[in-house]
Parts: structure tokens; sequence; C-alpha cells
């Protein structure tokens, strides 16, 4: 196939003619059709005449846009002129946007090519794309599990190789965890590092704007055309954007990342434990450091993350009444509901203290604490999820579980900074595994450097989930 | 991991008025409904609730982690971004001699 080319690979073989855009389109309509009927990673499927007839201005433009021709898709969270979004909510059923997020209109202006708008859980509620009104997204790799969430729908479609990469929105895990689960690559970037204009809030202060693929190199070469300042996001920044791929070649040797002792405690699943702290073999051969630590706030994490996001979601969501777009508040989804009147109830008066003021209090002494760690080391090694990808109903049925499913994603998003994910082995019974690394703000940089050398002496993301239709 | 199990077992539940908090999160709930989500906010909130064991006195909030202070822009107006009103109530279910359909709120004095 030819999308499991790397992008670098795919825009080579094009400029020299081994095959054409429309080739490469026709290719990923075709996964399409024969996967998607079983998988449902997508919402909304860009109209196939439509993308040919970008694919032909693509191929005029070859050698002068970057990404020309190059397919992806986009999370459904994401805002497009004249195609419908629905964040995988029937409050949104119908609505057409009037105009583009900023990193849509970024990607288009390089030349790729949208495919469709992806499953998530609703408004990013969740962990396992179940929370969705279009029906839940499969997990390619076991058809009776949960693609994962909320980015499910991505995740699964590069897992397929419907294209070589998706932009997905992380605010506590929704690029990681589905990533994980599904054996490709995701970034979460440092907040800021991406604007988040036209991406459709969940919790302000957490949203990130990341790419997920097959690969760290794949992720870097999207990061260096999606990142930057934009005047419309007040919150992004005006830092230099590095040319993240001319640095993954670099020695990763002396680099020092830390094992913290809780994050491979009770919580997490023996056999993920005993297949990510395999990778330390890699590690120490590529000649990094590695050093156990002791990182006590874990257990914070998950309580101070769901009182902080439900209390900005339920003021992001209060927009959706139905009056200038949407069908109004009676549609939104039981998990949706919960979040927004608990949510509600940290932000009212009498209790806005105890909860809400507590937990950003909270907030300030775990980033704190993390910024002090990230002084002395280049990356923090966690695992992406605490247990393999559910069954169906596992978390829906339970909102504490369903919460547990963040425990090493969502406080990631409360200190602001960057994590890669990457695949670093399966289970007995082939479930992909997946780990993080975490690095300071802004330190994308050193993260994919790392990840790719570890992709350079592992095979793991080339591995493909075999899908009988 | 362990704190946050005890407190599910040992965490005071807090009287949740439901109703009201259904009324400012702008809610229409069925009886049933409310059941349902006055338990389970009252078991997230006793979870959540674990985080009162840390001591947070004196200490600063965090509400954003970009560490900027007030980001300015011109007041003017770029045309060409400025929807039409047929564009901006294009997706709006009740429109009427160009302008957004609202309910009521306010009545007569009786």
């Amino acid at each position: 196939m030819i999308s499991d080319f790397s992008i670098t690979e795919i825009l080579y073989k094009l400029r020299h003619g081994e095959f054409s855009i429309k080739e490469l389109i026709e290719e990923s309509y075709v996964s399409i059709e024969k996967y998607d009927s079983k998988v449902n990673a997508c919402i909304t499927v860009i109209d196939k005449s439509f993308a040919l007839q970008e694919a032909e201005i693509a191929q005029k433009n070859l050698t002068s846009l970057p990404l020309a021709g190059i397919p992806f898709v986009l999370k459904d969270a994401y805002i497009t002129r004249g195609i419908r979004t629905t964040a995988a909510s029937k409050v949104l059923d119908n609505f057409i946007a009037p105009y583009d997020a900023t990193v849509y209109a970024m990607l288009k202006k390089c030349g790729a090519i949208l495919l469709g708008k992806m499953n998530m859980d609703a408004w990013g509620h969740g962990g396992s794309t179940e929370n969705t009104d279009y029906g839940v997204t499969r997990n390619p790799w076991d058809m009776t599990r949960s693609a994962g969430g909320s980015g499910g729908g991505p995740a699964a479609a590069i897992a397929l190789r419907y294209c070589p990469f998706a932009i997905g929105e992380d605010t506590g895990g929704s690029i990681r965890n589905p990533a994980a689960w599904n054996n490709i690559t995701a970034l979460k970037v440092t907040y800021g590092r991406v604007s988040r204009y036209g991406a459709i809030a969940y919790a302000s202060s957490l949203d990130t704007v990341g790419p997920t693929a097959k690969t760290v190199q794949d992720c870097s070469i999207i990061l260096e055309y999606i990142a930057g300042f934009d005047k419309f996001d007040a919150t992004s920044s005006h830092r230099e954007i590095p040319h993240y791929s001319s640095l993954l070649a670099n020695s990763v040797r002396g680099k020092k990342i830390a094992i913290p002792e809780e994050y491979f405690s009770t919580g997490l699943d023996p056999e993920y434990k005993k297949i990510i702290l395999q990778s330390l073999e890699v590690w120490k051969s590529l000649g990094v450091i590695i050093e156990h630590i002791s990182m006590p706030m874990l257990e914070y994490g998950v309580p101070m993350y769901y009182i902080i996001v439900s209390s900005e979601t339920s003021s992001n969501l209060a927009r959706f009444d139905g009056v200038r777009y949407g069908n109004g508040r009676k549609y939104f989804t039981k998990e949706s509901m919960r979040r927004i009147m608990l949510g509600t109830y940290t932000l009212s008066a009498g209790y806005v203290d105890a909860f809400y003021k507590n937990a950003q209090r909270a907030r300030t002494l775990l980033r704190d604490s993390y910024t002090k760690t990230l002084e002395t080391y280049d990356a923090i090694l966690a695992p992406v999820n605490p247990i393999p990808p559910p069954k169906f109903g596992e978390l829906l049925d339970d909102p504490v579980k369903n919460m547990y499913a963040d425990l090493y994603t969502g406080f990631i998003n409360l200190i602001g900074v960057p994590s890669l994910a990457l695949p670093c082995g399966f289970t007995g019974s082939g479930l992909p595994v997946g780990m993080q690394l975490i690095g300071k703000m802004f330190s994308e940089g050193s993260l994919l450097n790392l990840g790719h050398q570890y992709q350079s002496t592992t095979d793991w993301h080339t591995k493909k989930p075999n899908v009988t239709v | 991991m362990l704190k946050i199990m005890k407190s599910k077992l040992s965490g005071q539940k807090s009287k949740i008025d439901i109703r009201k908090i259904a009324k400012l999160a702008n809610l229409t709930l069925s009886k049933s409904q409310e059941k349902e989500l006055l338990a389970q906010v009252e078991n997230t909130i006793a979870y959540v609730s674990v985080l009162q064991q840390l001591d947070t006195s004196g200490v600063v909030e965090t509400a954003q982690v970009t560490d900027s202070e007030n980001i300015f822009r011109e007041d003017s107006i770029d045309l060409s971004r400025v929807l039409t009103q047929k564009e901006a109530l294009s997706n709006a279910k009740r429109h009427h001699g160009g302008y957004f359909v609202v309910d009521q709120i306010l009545e007569e004095k009786s």
C-alpha cells in the first residue's frame, strides 16, 4: 500500500512520478469503503469526486506545495467551511460552519487533502468513542473492543491506513489514548504550540491540537506545518518553530529519562507494566540514562482533572442553546450532561472555592513538582493507558472507571507540557501497548528526537491490524 | 489511587440540589434523569473530594499555563472575514427578517 510509506517517502515518490496523487486518493477511498462499515471511524466522508478535484490541483503544484496531495482526516472537533461539523453530538447534527479552523486552513494551504471528519466521544467527553451519537468506533485490533477516545475515529483511520496522518485534539489524552490502543504514534503538543482557533472547545485551558500518524517522523513533519502563532488564538505562542524533522537523527546518548515508581504501581495492568518496562533495555542500548524516581502527586491528577475540565466544559457548552446554530440542549448525551452538571456544581456559589478554586491551587502544586523534575530529566516515561482497550460497555457504564482511562494522561494537560505517545509492544492476546515521553514546555524537538531513535531500533510501529472483511 | 478508593468508602456525600444545578446548567431533566444524575454527580464528588486532603493554603491558583498576560489586539474590523447576514443566519433554526428569533424573556406587566 502507498499509505504504508512515510510522508517523506510518499512526497518523494509523487515528485518522481512513481504514482500520482489520484492513485493515492483512490487507494484511500478503497480502504474507507472496505473497512469503515465495520469499524465506523468516519462521521463524514468527503465526496470522492471533490477530493479528486483537489488531487488534480495538487498534482499541478507538486513541487511548490510542501504537503501536495497528502490525504488526511480531522477529528470532527474542527470546524470546516461548507463541510458538516458535529463534535459527534446530535446537538450539532446539521451544523455547517461558515469559516475554517486555523489548523485546517494551514494544511489546505500546504496542499494536503481532507478526506473526512472522524468519530469521537461527543465534545471530547470520554475515553472510548462510545459517548458518540454516530455509533461506536471499533478497535481494528479486536472488533469487540473500543478504539479508545476521545479520538477513536482518527486513530482507527491511521491504523487502517486510510491516510498518512490525522489531526486530533487532546484535552486529557484524546490523541494519545486511542493512539496507544491502535498501535500508532501521537503528539500532544505544548499548550499554545498549535492554534486552537476553530477547534470546538472542551476545556479551554487544557485543549491542544496535534498530529497522529504511523511514525514519530511523520508527526514531526506535520507539526512543522501546523505550529505557530495565530492572531485568532490569543494563547498561541510566538516562539520560534524548530525544524523538528531535522532534529530526529541526533544522538540521544547521555539523555536522561525518569521512571516514576508511582506510574508503575497498583493502577497499571501487570502485562502492560511488564511490556512498557521492557522498553528500558532499548533506551539503554541507545545510550539513554534511566533513573527511577518518585512522583507522588499522581493520585491527585484524576480528581483535579475532572473538577477542572467539568467546570470549563460546563461553561463552554453553555453557548449551545440552539438559537444561532444547533439543535438545543436536550440532545446532549448522558455522559455530557453528567459533566455539565458536575461542572456547574463545582462552579456554583458556595462550592466554587472548595472544588474549582481548590483544584486550581492543587494544579499549581502539580505544575511546580513537574517543572522541578523536568529541569533534571529530558523526559518522564509513563504508560499511556492503565489497561488494554476495553470491551464495549466496560467504561461507559461506570463513570469512575471511565475517569481512570485518563489516569496517566489528564494531568499532563493540566501542566501544559508536551507528550509523545508511541507503540512499544503487544499483549499475549495481540492488543497494542503504548508508552509516552513527557517533556518540559516546548520540548517537542527533544521528545521527537528520542521517539524517532526508539523507532529506528524497534519495529512495533510498523505492525498493522489484520482485519478480515 | 488508594486514597481515592478510601475516599469512596468514607467520603461524605455532599447534599446536592440537583434541580437547582440543572436550572443553572440550562438543562431540562426528566424525573428519572434527575435521579440518575444526582447519584452519579454525588459519587463523582465523593471521589474528587480526595483533593481536599492536599494542603493548598496560600497557594496561588493556576488558571492557565502560558504565563502570558493581557494579550491585546487592535479594535479594527477585517472586512474579509466578516460574515454576511445570510451566512450568520445559515445555521439558525428560527430567523425572521434577517434576525435570530429567541424565546421571549420579558413579560408584560399585568
